[in-house]
């Protein structure tokens, strides 16, 4: 007898596509979002470029002892964790909670939880485009990173994203969403100057060095440094993170409200 | 005649104000269900405990046979969701979005073709954050039907859109019912729960004073009289 072979049985309607599909899809929409953003792609990519090209340029402000492009290039990447991490993700989580957005994708086969993962997975994505670039301008420019740092540096990146994601959640969570851009924007000039980041703070007064040095953006800055020139990762600069990190997951965990 | 929606004494409230106190109706497959009443009386409440949105205080909800709340993936692939404040996000452009939206289903509903019925193609090259008001409500639209759902709730869905678009929502939202979906619009138009409904639910200050076909609630009165004097009495 000779038969058809059976035909694959079609899904019925209404079924989702798996997990990690819908996950992929979301962070592909998410990255490719912000990148069709002008002014997100001016925050990730040209200012921390333009920063980078400035520092390695010029002879001030002092960024201390050493070669001033292998000091200036790990705090510029922990510039780029800052703006995409923190002042990005809150913008965007703050406009997407006062248009709806999350709970219309909460209530679609994606799901808060899916969302969230998305989101994390996208702003890795984004990151991982602003270290070729920033990385890439910087060996041209003549950086020598230790390459026996890179681990440690990549460990530092992920647990100070964490941290910052977590702290723009906690604003975007309970804000309104012209509070969070003014705020976020806010946070990102300070942390800038003031925080460590860029300027390392053994080059600030004592009382503000001592301040940055508790800092998220202090420790990611500090961290990196360490790792890209001296090879190795720094515990303090990592407790600091995980410490921000935690306070921050809890707190945003328990105010996150999904509808304005 | 199967239930896809079943409320059943449903309580909510937020702070002092008592939002739903005992909402009771049901919705079935085939059929669309209109949900009407003043500002306040508890219709989106009530839809976005049915989406999973709200949890009650009380009562029972179930979509499909299952508790709404923190359900799972494939149940919320059943269920298409058209949000009153449109929930579409600005910075993308529609036609981009609905394939998106379809990407989360195995056999989505074909998004060119909604495309064409709603006329989003005259507008698909303008982001979100640059439509209309009725342009967006397409586009939403558009969004909760491209699941192909076995539910679908629809918080007024044609508010604000000219008579060709509400014509065109209108026989959508028709074939959608024919397809054997249960489709649940809130509305404040009398007009379109005439037009659009097999049954209309009034509700009042979080609880039904009405229910029945068109013909079942108004006998030989007017549906705007029903309304009125099943609403304003306990105003």
């Amino acid at each position: 007898m000779n038969t058809a072979p059976p035909a694959a049985p079609a899904p019925p309607a209404g079924t989702a596509a798996p997990t990690v599909d819908r996950i992929l899809a979301q962070t592909r929409f998410e990255t490719g979002t912000l990148l069709r953003n002008g002014e997100q792609l001016l925050v990730a990519l040209i200012l921390p470029a333009m920063a980078l090209v400035g520092l390695a340029m010029s002879q001030s402000p002092s960024l201390g002892p050493g070669r001033r492009i292998d000091l200036a290039v790990p705090g510029v990447l922990a510039l780029a964790v800052i703006s995409t991490a923190f002042t990005g993700q809150a913008i965007s989580t703050g406009f997407d909670r006062r248009y709806g957005v999350l709970r219309l994708l909460g209530v679609s086969p994606l799901g808060r939880r899916g969302l969230l993962i998305a989101k994390a997975l996208a702003v890795l994505t984004i990151e991982l485009l602003q270290g070729v670039v920033i990385g890439g301008l910087g060996l041209a420019l003549g950086w020598h990173p230790q390459w026996m740092g890179l681990f440690a540096g990549v460990v530092l990146a992920l647990v100070g994203t964490w941290a910052f994601v977590a702290l723009a959640l906690l604003l975007a969570g309970t804000l309104r969403a012209e509070g969070v851009l003014a705020l976020a924007n806010l946070i990102w000039i300070l942390l800038l100057g003031l925080g460590g980041v860029i300027v390392p703070r053994t080059e600030m007064p004592p009382g503000l060095s001592h301040v940055a040095a508790l800092l998220p953006s202090g420790a990611l800055g500090d961290g990196l440094r360490e790792a890209f020139i001296h090879g190795h990762l720094a515990g303090v600069p990592l407790l600091v993170l995980v410490v921000w990190g935690t306070v921050a997951t809890v707190l945003a965990s328990r105010t996150f409200r999904w509808s304005d | 005649m199967t239930e896809a929606v079943t409320v059943r004494e449903l309580t909510k409230r937020f702070g002092a104000t008592t939002a739903l106190q005992g909402m009771t109706w049901t919705a079935h497959h085939g059929q669309v269900t209109a949900v009407l009443g003043p500002n306040g009386a508890g219709k989106t409440t009530t839809i976005e405990c049915a989406e999973g949105l709200q949890r009650p205080d009380s009562g029972e909800v179930r979509v499909l046979g299952v508790d709404p709340w923190r359900a799972g993936a494939d149940h919320r692939a059943c269920v298409g969701v058209m949000l009153q404040d449109g929930g579409l996000p600005n910075a993308t452009k529609p036609v981009r979005l609905l394939r998106h939206l379809a990407a989360f289903h195995q056999s989505p509903a074909d998004v060119d073709s909604l495309v064409d019925r709603l006329g989003i193609g005259a507008f698909s090259g303008t982001t979100v954050r640059r439509l209309s008001g009725g342009q967006k409500q397409r586009v939403a639209l558009a969004a909760a039907l491209v699941g192909s759902p076995e539910v679908a709730f629809l918080d007024e869905p044609t508010a604000g859109l000219d008579p060709h678009a509400r014509l065109e929502v209108w026989d959508l939202v028709r074939e959608t019912r024919d397809a054997g979906c249960a489709v649940i619009v809130t509305t404040h138009s009398f007009e379109e729960a005439q037009r659009l409904a097999d049954q209309i639910v009034i509700v009042n200050r979080g609880r039904v004073v009405g229910q029945g076909s068109l013909a079942e609630l108004t006998g030989e009165r007017s549906l705007e009289d029903v309304y009125f004097s099943l609403t304003r009495e306990s105003a």
